[in-house]
């Protein structure tokens, strides 16, 4: 980001005056504030969370335990909560405010609106938040150490759900924003195809708002009312298939903004241009149809599913298969149309073409590679009967470390090194510290994600404090139980590094007083432009339908199924820690 | 629609590679015989299990001449019974349930496993072909004390086993094989 001719007293203020017409922070100030104070919330978390996550790897290794056993699961809801809903989302929300504004080269219609929804799904987060961190305090009556997942009749206190339900509130109204923002686009260009980004949101919200259904029945219908002693436990199964409904959607929410980053800025950081722009909108469709209805492949140990509804599950979730495959296609060609330009040769030769030393570029390359590797440790968890030997055990967040934990945290990281200059129009405080940091995480992981499905398929459960039993000795395929112990906790430092390293190096950038230079907000067309593809793509409606019609053939007879076995709130269900009789049963 | 032959090639390759991975779970299940756990296990009321056929007594019982049941209640923060043994070279139906919250049942090392949920039973059926001694993992997070729950499994020579509780009432046959337990390592004594 570096260019000659820079000069020393040179400040932010009187370099904005500088920055060309057509860069983001000079088109769209207000939506650049918008998205600065979502990345704030989305990095705080990112920072609690990564170091909730370096004590568990030094906790449940054996090889520091700072905190109590019985406490080292209010820190694993914290990391989960905090990693996985509060930085993925906000972040996302971040990257969909600036993607689809740039796109529709128009800014969001109403600012007020737009300030009610972040704030909203900050008060629901800070709602939850207060709830997980009361567990540390025994002082306080109040605790949420339930974990991400939350299942029933394990309870939280009331103010957790209120908080997620507020928080999914405040995301449905940040997708009525993205739509109305795009609504207001249509009416002034009506024959248009959508700009690209803007399809990527608007799809990815449709996905979204129908998965959302399955935790907001969950929480609101359910959850809300047996905590707050109104209605009495529900039944535990159904409550986690509603879950799962949405459980495994959300898999693809953190995604997408990945995506999109590795189909519109990756090819533009190669020095190059998106290979296809018809096969980009053919996956985020395939995406918006095949993520809701697979959410039972997590219930494949379930009881009282039939095998049937699981068969189905697991089918759906291979062909889930396809758009990422297509991606890393699409996503490779378009860097090597990069590398050629500058001047790269040779069937692998180009590789030494692309800009290598560049973070943003790195970063992504690395996360792009895990999600390769992660891509297949995932079909072992959806091979329904191999799922057998590795169900709940470490092999599982070993998985998703590369997934949701790599190729989605690390693009971000790469991304915010790209899109925090051009939202505070400040340089980049490091190039090499960035670059450092990348590689390091990469490493990190790499080492702790290793060990996470080594010891899996040892059978060393998942989400364990202290996984040493007297009664248990779990047999490695290669190396001891205590090797893997020791680079699962060498990754996880690692990784905490890296985080650190991460948090300072925007932290800074955000008070540079050097400008950024060449911000250029123009992304290059696709080699393949959208006028190649059939306009029934951008059929949005079409589309929703369809998803909607194959959530109903997923899900209706699995649900039905559920209910008459148990009921809705079958007899002897008790929550756990044990609270107040409910208010029914107390009159009755 | 444009699609450049390379694409049509890896979208072909890919469809393959897709198709490949659901033949091997078919093969799994209708070849080697693997069933899911499923629906079959049937609901029970949590509070009652005192009350209940076969968990009212947990524990192993023979129902053939090498078949046998074992009935497993799991509970904030133990299995019950907390060791079982069973003869090698016998098939094996366990029928787990939960007293309070939702559970795991894992015997460590091998294929059977499966999520324990208040209310329902899981059934499954296993083989053990080889003795050697097995821990049990509750691999589902389910209080403070998660950590402290494990039980033990062991699988004796066939002349060295004899029942404790020698209730010869078969119940049901069973039909299926839903997963077959061999050891990973070299354990076996």
């Amino acid at each position: 980001m570096s260019t000659p001719g820079e000069t020393a007293g040179e400040t932010v203020e009187s370099a904005r005056e500088m920055l060309p017409d057509n860069s983001f922070l000079i088109q769209y100030p207000h939506v650049s504030r918008v998205v600065r104070s979502l990345f704030l919330t989305a990095f705080v978390a990112f920072g609690i969370g990564a170091f909730m996550g370096v004590l568990q790897a030094l906790h449940r290794t054996g090889i520091a335990r700072i905190v109590e056993s019985a406490d080292y699961y209010t820190f694993l809801t914290l990391h989960g909560v905090l990693l996985a809903i509060v930085f993925t989302i906000f972040f996302l929300a971040g990257v969909f405010t600036w993607a689809n504004t740039r796109s529709l080269d128009r800014p969001p219609v109403s600012k007020r609106f737009t300030w009610f929804w972040v704030v909203t799904m900050s008060a629901g987060t800070a709602m939850a938040g207060i709830a997980m961190l009361a567990g540390l305090l025994p002082s306080i009556d109040i605790s949420a150490d339930v974990l991400f997942t939350f299942y029933a009749p394990l309870q939280a206190h009331p103010i957790f759900y209120i908080g997620l339900a507020v928080f999914v509130i405040g995301t449905w109204l940040a997708g009525i924003d993205w739509f109305r923002q795009f609504l207001a686009w249509r009416r002034e260009h009506p024959d248009e195809r959508i700009p690209l980004q803007s399809f990527m949101v608007l799809t990815t919200m449709i996905m979204w708002f129908i998965a959302t259904l399955g935790v907001a029945v969950e929480v609101v219908v359910f959850l809300i009312p047996w905590s707050l002693g109104i209605m009495p436990a529900p039944n535990p199964l159904l409550t986690r298939t509603l879950f799962w409904f949405f459980g495994h959607p959300i898999v693809y929410f953190w995604l997408m903004p990945a995506y999109l980053l590795w189909y519109t800025v990756l090819p533009k950081i190669a020095g190059g241009r998106l290979f296809s722009d018809p096969l980009a909108r053919v996956v985020f469709v395939l995406f918006l149809l095949l993520s809701t209805p697979v959410g039972i492949h997590h219930q494949y140990l379930d009881p009282g599913i039939a095998e049937g509804f699981k068969f189905i599950a697991m089918t759906n979730t291979m062909f889930l298969l396809l758009p990422s495959l297509l991606t890393a296609f699409t996503v490779v060609a378009s860097i090597e149309h990069g590398a050629r330009q500058r001047g790269g040769t040779g069937y692998f030769g180009w590789l030494k073409a692309l800009p290598w030393r560049d973070p943003a570029f790195t970063g992504m390359a690395l996360a792009g590679l895990m999600f390769a590797a992660g891509g297949f440790s995932g079909m072992v968890n959806a091979g329904m009967n191999i799922n057998y030997l590795v169900h709940n055990t470490l092999w599982v967040p070993g998985h998703f470390h590369l997934t949701v934990g790599t190729a989605v945290a690390l693009s971000f990281m790469a991304g915010a090194y790209w899109l925090v200059p051009r939202i505070t129009g400040r340089k980049l405080y490091s190039r090499p510290i960035g670059l450092f940091q990348v590689v390091l995480w990469f490493v990190g992981m790499v080492f702790m994600s290793a060990a996470m499905h080594r010891g899996g398929l040892a059978g060393i459960p998942r989400r364990t404090a202290e996984p040493q039993y007297p009664q248990v000795a779990f047999e490695t395929v290669a190396g001891s139980v205590g090797s893997l112990r020791l680079q699962l906790a060498f990754g996880g430092v690692l990784l905490f590094v890296s985080a650190l390293l991460f948090l300072m190096n925007v932290g800074l950038t955000a008070m540079n007083n050097k400008p950024a230079r060449g911000l250029d907000s123009a992304l290059p067309p696709a080699l393949s432009g959208p006028e190649q593809s059939p306009t029934v793509l951008d059929n949005l409606k079409l589309w929703a339908l369809i998803a909607v019609v194959l959530v109903i053939l997923a899900y209706s007879l699995p649900l039905y199924s559920i209910v008459q076995g148990a009921g809705l709130y079958p007899a002897g269900q008790e929550a756990s820690p044990a609270v107040i009789a409910p208010l029914l049963e107390v009159i009755a | 629609m444009h699609v450049h032959n390379y694409e049509k090639l890896w979208l072909g390759a890919s469809l393959l590679l897709i198709v490949g991975f659901i033949s091997t779970i078919v093969y799994g299940a209708a070849g080697a015989g693997i069933t899911m756990v499923n629906d079959e296990g049937g609901q029970v009321n949590p509070k009652e299990l005192g009350n209940t056929s076969g968990f009212d007594d947990p524990g192993v019982t023979k129902v053939g001449p090498n078949e046998y049941e074992v009935h497993i209640v799991a509970l904030q923060f133990a299995f019950q019974p907390g060791t079982v043994e069973l003869p090698a070279n016998s098939t094996v139906t366990f029928y787990v349930t939960s007293r309070d919250v939702v559970h795991g049942f894992e015997v460590a090392g091998t294929n059977a496993n499966t999520m324990v949920i208040p209310g329902e039973v899981s059934q499954i059926t296993v083989e053990f072909d080889e003795p050697g001694e097995y821990g049990i993992v509750c691999h589902e997070y389910c209080g403070a004390g998660h950590h402290s729950m494990a039980a033990e499994l062991i699988v004796r020579e066939p002349s060295n086993f004899t029942m404790q509780d020698d209730t010869q009432t078969p119940t049901s046959g069973n039909e299926t094989t839903n997963a077959t337990a061999t050891p990973t390592g070299g354990e076996s004594a």
